[in-house]
């Protein structure tokens, strides 16, 4: 039988505010302009009959290019997994958890304390979250420092690649990068062609607020829509600093960012996939610090969704992450409230497992942890399914004294997709948890961590294409001097 | 001193310790205008109420807003009082000169701005070199402009790592006992400052203005 499952559903903007929100944003790239300091989209922009201020790199843009814009971005995004055998809706009110990406810090599992990440890390931390069920992307979640900075953006994918399945959300340091990041992306695929039937990756391109797109990040947006690879939008506002200090305005300010994006996207080829995306923050005034656990920098998440959903366009929101410097109460909280709030928002792509310390920190531990935290959100979201006609009075046929539901098939056929079970939280019983060693859930995580990695197991075409990737990765290195890549950890396939 | 004269440097006062941009400038030239020598306004009514704006600051009173609004206010004042000071021949003593700005490859200038401004409020001649500023420009600058302290901001802790080459190229050019540096941003520690060859270290906007004024104090001279 057909089944009426209500999704449960936040919003924050009435509608006449949404479309207040979409106007004034057409009204400000049309008489404030954007910055786009990128000679390739200015002239994209130029053709397209937009008035440009050359000695400023400002572009005035007109309401009916964004419109037009508008109507060739694709509304939803299929991405694929290595293989190309699984597909991953980004559209509708589908919600894909990942691991926030690029940290710059490790949170050492036996110091907990911060290092620097290295090869063996990255990897990893790939591996274990391949095992994680519930994030179903990478990212390129962790800078290795032992590779130049001028590759650490190509050596991450490419770590990744060689040991992973799940599709990829990543992004470049340096415009030099994004070609053999390209590169590596169609070896995995077989031809340009086919990367662009089936993309394996997102690449995430930053504005710099307030309204501008830089050389690099313009590039990207370019490069990425000729090849047909999705480009995400995150602008990043600071409320009351690098954007207007109400939600509202900061909302008016991250769609008129947006939409500069899209437009040099749709420029560059009709139809590029384009994610509208953010990793705004409530920006805290006394500190001067960007707190991604902050309710407000969730609110503006969940309402710029909102917009974009309006829009017709895939979303997605860096939220479920944490501020905190250990994996402790905060960070559970925090997680827990971005992660619940995007899956009630329909967000399609919500970055930030793992993270903490405002975007700059990884956790092994942590990852493992919002797994569960996402498990749970993904759930809640799946709302109450019907199930059966009629819903439960034919299963009080046998009441009796000592009657229970245990022993009914009704029970067997339903409780795995009634419940989600959680695979670090505490549901033991007192004695049962003393007599298990009083474990907090750091240390349970620390255990589920060894667990999971023992189960890991290496795709065959990462072995089959290793030595492609390898010869990409290793003249990239040789351009800057670094004769011999660091050695990848043997893993048992 | 008359009543009405202490009002006015009173309402002065205020107006920079809340931040009162617009209202700064006027009652500046008003305390002028009724008699108030340049370097007794600054000294009654500037220098305590920028003070106070800092000890709310550290009090936990004020926020960032407040902290740029009392900067500001304090310049609108000063800019009235120091052309007043010149036109009567007379000059402001400088509480040193400073270098500012952000290091390579980082364009995070709010921290910059923030210190600029109080520095500039405490009496510091400051040139701001903006942000994304090559290592060599703040050496070179602070050459030519013989400049007392080069204060460096970096947000981002791949970039900090290149206030550690000003300090070198300092080195390299045989300019380190004559510059200090001194350093801040949201991934910069004093631990960091120390390794790297910093001579100070502030954790805020306010705590910039003491560490720039204790590393004058060991210089033992100035600028006039």
């Amino acid at each position: 039988m057909a089944e009426e499952v209500l999704r449960p559903r936040v919003r924050f903007l009435s509608q006449e505010a949404v479309e207040q929100i979409i106007d004034e944003a057409f009204e400000l790239l049309e008489e404030t302009g954007l910055f786009v300091e990128n000679e390739e989209a200015l002239k994209l922009l130029e053709d397209a009959g937009q008035k440009i201020d050359r000695a400023r790199y400002r572009v005035y843009i007109k309401r009916d290019l964004v419109e037009q814009s508008l109507k060739t971005c694709p509304s939803e995004i299929r991405l694929f997994d290595l293989d190309g055998s699984r597909e991953y809706l980004v559209g509708q009110d589908e919600v894909h958890y990942d691991p926030g990406s690029a940290a710059i810090k490790i949170l050492d599992s036996e110091t907990q304390k911060e290092r620097e990440a290295r090869t063996s890390d990255l990897v990893t931390l790939y591996r274990l979250v391949e095992t994680l069920e519930n994030l179903d992307f990478q990212s390129t979640a962790l800078v290795s420092t032992d590779v130049p900075k001028e590759i650490a953006d190509i050596y991450r994918l490419y770590l990744g690649l060689l040991f992973c399945r799940k599709p990829f959300v990543t992004g470049i340091f340096r415009v030099e990068s994004l070609r053999p990041m390209l590169d590596l992306l169609v070896a995995v695929r077989g031809d340009e062609k086919r990367l662009a039937e089936k993309p394996l990756a997102i690449f995430d391109a930053c504005p710099s607020p307030p309204l501008k797109w830089s050389r690099l990040t313009a590039q990207s947006l370019v490069d990425c829509s000729r090849m047909g690879v999705p480009s995400e939008l995150i602008p990043m506002g600071l409320t009351g600093a690098t954007s207007p200090v109400t939600l509202a305005g900061t909302l008016v300010q991250q769609l008129a960012e947006s939409f500069g994006g899209l437009v040099i996207c749709q420029l560059a080829r009709p139809g590029a996939p384009v994610i509208f995306g953010g990793s705004p923050a409530g920006f805290d005034m006394r500190k001067g610090t960007t707190p991604m656990g902050a309710p407000e920098t969730m609110m503006i998440d969940c309402a710029f969704a909102q917009v974009a959903k309006h829009l017709n366009l895939p979303t997605h929101a860096y939220m479920g992450l944490s501020d905190s410097k250990l994996v402790d109460a905060q960070a559970g909280l925090e997680t827990a409230m971005g992660a619940t709030l995007a899956a009630l928002a329909g967000i399609n792509v919500v970055s930030g497992a793992g993270m903490l310390n405002f975007e700059s920190t990884q956790s092994l531990e942590k990852l493992v942890i919002d797994n569960d935290i996402c498990g749970q959100c993904l759930r809640l979201v799946r709302g109450i399914a019907l199930r059966e006609k009629p819903l439960a009075r034919h299963l009080f046929a046998e009441l009796g004294p000592d009657f229970n539901f245990l022993v009914l098939s009704h029970t067997r056929k339903w409780y795995r997709q009634e419940h989600y079970f959680s695979s670090v939280l505490d549901r033991d019983v007192y004695d049962t948890w003393t007599a298990l060693g009083r474990l907090d859930i750091f240390q349970r995580a620390s255990r589920e961590i060894t667990r999971r990695l023992s189960l890991y197991q290496r795709p065959g075409l990462c072995l089959e294409k290793s030595g492609e990737l390898k010869k990409i990765m290793t003249a990239c290195a040789a351009s800057c001097g670094l004769k011999e890549l660091p050695a990848v950890p043997e893993v048992q396939t | 001193m008359k009543p009405e004269l202490n009002n006015l440097l009173h309402s002065l006062k205020q107006s920079i310790i809340q931040g009162q941009v617009d209202e700064a400038g006027p009652l500046a030239r008003k305390a002028l205008a009724s008699g108030l020598e340049a370097l007794q306004v600054i000294e009654k009514a500037c220098v305590p109420a920028i003070e106070e704006v800092g000890r709310l600051w550290e009090a936990g009173d004020y926020f960032l807003p407040e902290l740029i609004a009392g900067a500001e206010a304090m310049k609108a004042a000063m800019t009235v009082l120091q052309e007043a000071l010149k036109s009567a021949g007379q000059s402001l003593k400088s509480a040193g000169r400073v270098i500012i700005g952000t290091v390579e490859g980082d364009i995070h200038d709010i921290g910059k701005n923030l210190v600029a401004s109080m520095l500039r409020a405490s009496g510091f001649e400051v040139i701001d070199l903006g942000a994304d500023v090559k290592i060599d420009k703040f050496v070179d600058m602070a050459e030519r402009e013989r400049a007392d302290i080069i204060a460096l901001s970096a947000l981002l802790t791949t970039t900090m790592l290149n206030q550690k080459k000003v300090v070198d190229l300092l080195v390299s050019r045989g300019l380190r006992d004559k510059i200090k540096v001194m350093v801040g941003g949201a991934p910069v520690t004093e631990k960091f400052a120390r390794e790297i060859g910093a001579d100070g270290y502030g954790e805020s906007a306010v705590q910039a203005v003491s560490v720039a004024r204790s590393l004058m104090s060991g210089r033992g001279g100035s600028h006039g």
